[in-house]
């Protein structure tokens, strides 16, 4: 195996090209799924996505910020995916179907 | 009937008279003596019936039974009525004002308006006084008997609105200034409606009430007119600044040489003004139409507030005003003749009414235009005489009218009862009656018969209102036959007598009449003596000094209202004992020349005794024919036949010539029309711009509605959406260079 004989240097473009594949894909996913679960793991895509941007920003700026926000981020990430999946829970209780569609009757 | 040329010319005529005519009457006259300080008891005569007004409302909380209310009002009344008597008889002709507490000061500039809650005690205070509380007092002991079948909240309510009704009239006639007697005037109306509108479940009395507060608050806006014009043209509303005012005694010397033109319009406006008040208050035509009505009230109301006292106050505002009314060129005049027109009018409606409490409440107007028309013919004495005479006669007749209606379960249809006099137990009503009917109708030798001769009298030798003279002596006449048509009809003849609706049985054999008890007999009795001794004032209380006669005259004389025609019988007499033979002398000529005018061959003021006796004899005489002569049931009279060859005329006096009617067209029905269209612009324009700002965010959230799908995917792709759109301006920008 022969390695490329310079890899080109990472620049902080490469990883906000990743951040914004991520994000892009999350978003894709969110709006074309039906199931709750699987968008419900596309905002998590889409925050990984965000959190990847400010690490990459953090980097590049030689700052520990962006590195701290994202633990934050991760932490309430961790809460909030509990708390989502639950609600995912109730609502399938309710229901007995995960599709997004079968909440329609709350429109205005 | 009014010819013009003679109103706009009266006055002048009426008052002219040389200034050096200096006899001693005349200059009696106008001279109002410095008012000094009164003692504070006299504070009594106002507050007891407040107070018993304000217990009356606590027993009504705390759930009386009893007739403790009545008591109540009695005794605050009746020691109102000592204090009063008390008064008088430390009175010594000076004036005095009693000072209760600061009202309204108002200092603006060098002008100030004050209006004290004080009182101002002159004779005409302390003559009224003398009455309303002895009146008072009566009728509220006759109320505590009349009212019995409402003991409770009702019978508390209505003595409560009776004492408030006393403070209000004692705040009218004692008050020392323009306001308080506009408190007072304003009082008594308020108690006139409650009192009305007591039996509130029925609707004739609710439309009486309502008609009455309503008619009177045209009357009450021109009192308010006057009142404000008063303070402005003279910066005074105190009766002791302003009837000593320098301008306004220059006013009335002009006046007295027929000089108006040196009289500013505006002070004229004034009297006009007052005239209008006193018209609503009194029941002149054209505002007399709530009187009749206001007969819905209980019959002691009737005859306290709606006959003798209450609806005096026009007569009395104008007797304190006299001053002021001698300084307009109209204002006399116009009093004089509306006062005949209303006193001609009804008596006529009186005569064809069956109801004997509407006869009696068309009689009270008919004899409060001949007060007013004694004030207008320049003899205050003659008008304020005969509202003594008659408050004491007419409280008698509708208290008797008020215990028949409350014996025959309020029977008032003269063609349903005859002959009380021989049914048990109605004696003294029937006597009272009687006493009544004979002064009312003018026999001779009773008060109401030397009271109104006075009236007519002066008219004929007043020049210029001779006419006014002989209209009100016809209208003796039919006043004398109007009486005794009741008298003869429900009190003589034939015993026959059917109930009143109030009985609910349904056979009229087992009805049986109560007689009255001992209250309702006493007051009766009380009254009757009353009536009778009235006649005596004409005969005692003169007084040499100032050649009053009697003692109205005298009462009159040391007031305020004091003023001397030179055509009257005590100017004449003091002519004489100056034996000056050019006394009297004016633009007419002596007073010997304007005694010619009048067409009796003598003196009028002497031969009126005579002539007006003949008048009321007549007027009985034809009662008794047409109405008792060989009548043999209560239904039937001579009077039925002859009444038909008048064709529609009594049926159009029966519905009162149509006024109601010709009011409700011209006035109600318009106005009702105005207020529908006004009720529609306020539901259209006015509510539909306050709803169109409640529809506006209900219309824009109808158009935003649809955008919330329920659809969670639409919710992001539309906040994708708005990112990348906002993404794309901002993008926009910083191409651009930014935001510089």
């Amino acid at each position: 195996m022969a390695f490329p004989e310079a890899i080109p240097a990472i620049t902080i473009a490469h990883y906000l090209f990743v951040s914004a594949a991520m994000f892009v894909m999350g978003l894709v996913g969110f709006l074309t799924r039906k199931n709750m679960i699987i968008m419900f793991l596309c905002t998590e895509l889409m925050f990984q996505g965000a959190g990847l941007a400010l690490i990459a920003f953090g980097r590049h700026h030689l700052a520990a910020d962006g590195q701290t926000f994202v633990i934050f981020v991760l932490c309430v990430a961790a809460a909030e995916a509990a708390m989502a999946l639950a609600l995912v829970v109730l609502l399938f209780r309710h229901k007995e179907t995960l599709s997004a569609q079968a909440w329609k009757e709350l429109n205005g | 009937m009014i010819n013009t040329t003679l109103l706009t010319n009266l006055l002048p005529s009426m008052l002219a008279i040389s200034p050096d005519t200096s006899d001693a009457a005349a200059s009696h006259a106008q001279s109002i003596t410095q008012v000094g300080t009164g003692p504070k008891w006299i504070l009594l005569i106002i507050g007891l019936p407040m107070l018993t007004s304000i217990l009356c409302g606590l027993y009504a909380i705390i759930g009386n039974k009893t007739k403790l209310p009545a008591w109540t009002v009695v005794a605050g009344s009746g020691i109102a009525f000592l204090a009063t008597v008390a008064m008088y008889m430390s009175f010594d002709a000076t004036p005095y004002t009693v000072h209760a507490f600061d009202w309204i000061q108002v200092y603006f500039g060098d002008k100030s308006m004050i209006a004290n809650f004080s009182f101002y005690i002159d004779t005409l205070t302390i003559y009224w006084m003398l009455f309303v509380t002895g009146l008072a007092t009566l009728i509220a002991l006759y109320a505590s008997e009349y009212m019995s079948h409402d003991v409770g909240t009702s019978y508390c309510r209505f003595f409560g609105a009776f004492g408030l009704f006393v403070f209000s009239m004692a705040c009218l006639v004692m008050g020392d200034n323009l306001l308080m007697l506009y408190l007072g005037w304003e009082g008594v109306g308020l108690c006139s409606y409650l009192l009305i509108g007591y039996f509130y479940k029925k609707p004739e009395a609710v439309a009486a009430a309502k008609k009455a507060f309503i008619v009177n608050r045209i009357g009450d806006l021109g009192l308010a007119l006057g009142i404000y014009l008063t303070f402005v043209h003279f910066g005074t509303l105190e009766y002791a600044v302003l009837f000593n005012d320098p301008t306004l005694l220059g006013y009335i010397e002009s006046a007295k040489v027929g000089n108006f033109e040196a009289i500013p319009r505006i002070a004229q406006w004034i009297p006009l003004l007052f005239m209008i008040g006193a018209f609503g208050k009194s029941a002149q035509f054209p505002l007399y139409v709530w009187l009749p009505d206001a007969m819905e009230g209980p019959t002691p109301v009737s005859a306290l507030i709606h006959a003798a006292t209450m609806v005096t106050a026009g007569v009395y505002l104008i007797a304190r005003m006299y001053p002021l009314f001698l300084t307009s060129e109209f204002a006399l005049p116009i009093v004089a003749w509306v006062g005949t027109i209303t006193a001609l009018l009804a008596a006529t409606i009186a005569m064809a009414q069956f109801d004997i409490k509407r006869i009696m409440a068309y009689s009270t107007v008919s004899q409060l235009g001949y007060m007013f028309a004694g004030l207008g013919v320049l003899t205050p004495t003659g008008g304020v005489y005969h509202v003594l005479t008659h408050a004491f006669f007419k409280a008698l007749l509708f208290l008797c009218c008020g215990a028949v209606m409350h014996g025959f379960a309020g029977q008032l249809d003269l063609r349903k009862l005859s002959g009380l006099k021989n049914v048990k137990g109605w004696g003294v009503v029937t006597i009272g009656m009687l006493i009544g009917c004979i002064n009312l109708a003018g026999v001779p030798f009773t008060a109401g018969y030397f009271s109104k001769d006075t009236i007519i009298a002066e008219s004929f030798v007043t020049p210029g209102t001779s006419m006014i003279g002989w209209i009100l002596l016809f209208t003796a006449g039919l006043t004398a036959y109007y009486t005794f048509r009741v008298f003869f009809r429900v009190f003589m003849g034939p015993v026959e007598y059917h109930p009143g609706e109030e009985h609910h049985d349904d056979d009229d054999h087992g009805f049986h009449p109560h007689a009255p008890g001992w209250a309702v007999n006493s007051v009766l009795i009380t009254l009757s003596v009353l009536s009778i001794a009235a006649s005596g004032l004409y005969f005692v209380g003169g007084n040499k000094e100032t050649h009053t006669k009697h003692y109205a005259q005298t009462m009159v004389m040391f007031s305020t209202a004091s003023y001397t025609s030179p055509y009257s019988e005590h100017a004449i007499e003091a002519a004489h004992e100056s034996h000056d033979p050019n006394a009297g002398a004016g633009p007419r000529g002596t007073i010997e020349h304007a005694l010619e005018v009048p067409i009796f061959g003598g003196d009028p003021h002497k031969m009126m005794y005579y002539i007006s006796a003949g008048f009321g004899i007549v007027g009985i005489a034809l009662a008794w024919f047409l109405h008792l002569f060989g009548r043999t049931n209560a239904a039937e009279c001579k009077m039925d036949p002859i009444a038909k060859r008048f064709g529609p005329i009594p049926k159009m006096a029966e519905n009162k010539w149509y006024v109601d009617e010709l009011y409700a067209l011209i006035f109600v029905t318009p106005l009702r029309i105005i207020a529908h269209i006004f009720h529609w612009i306020d539901k259209l324009l006015v509510d539909g711009i306050v709803n169109l700002f409640g529809y506006l965010p209900r219309i824009f959230a109808w158009v935003i509605r649809p955008s919330q799908s329920g659809v969670l995917q639409g919710y992001a792709v539309s906040m994708a959406g708005g990112i990348t759109i906002l993404l794309l301006v901002v993008f926009v920008i910083i191409m651009q260079g930014g935001i510089s």
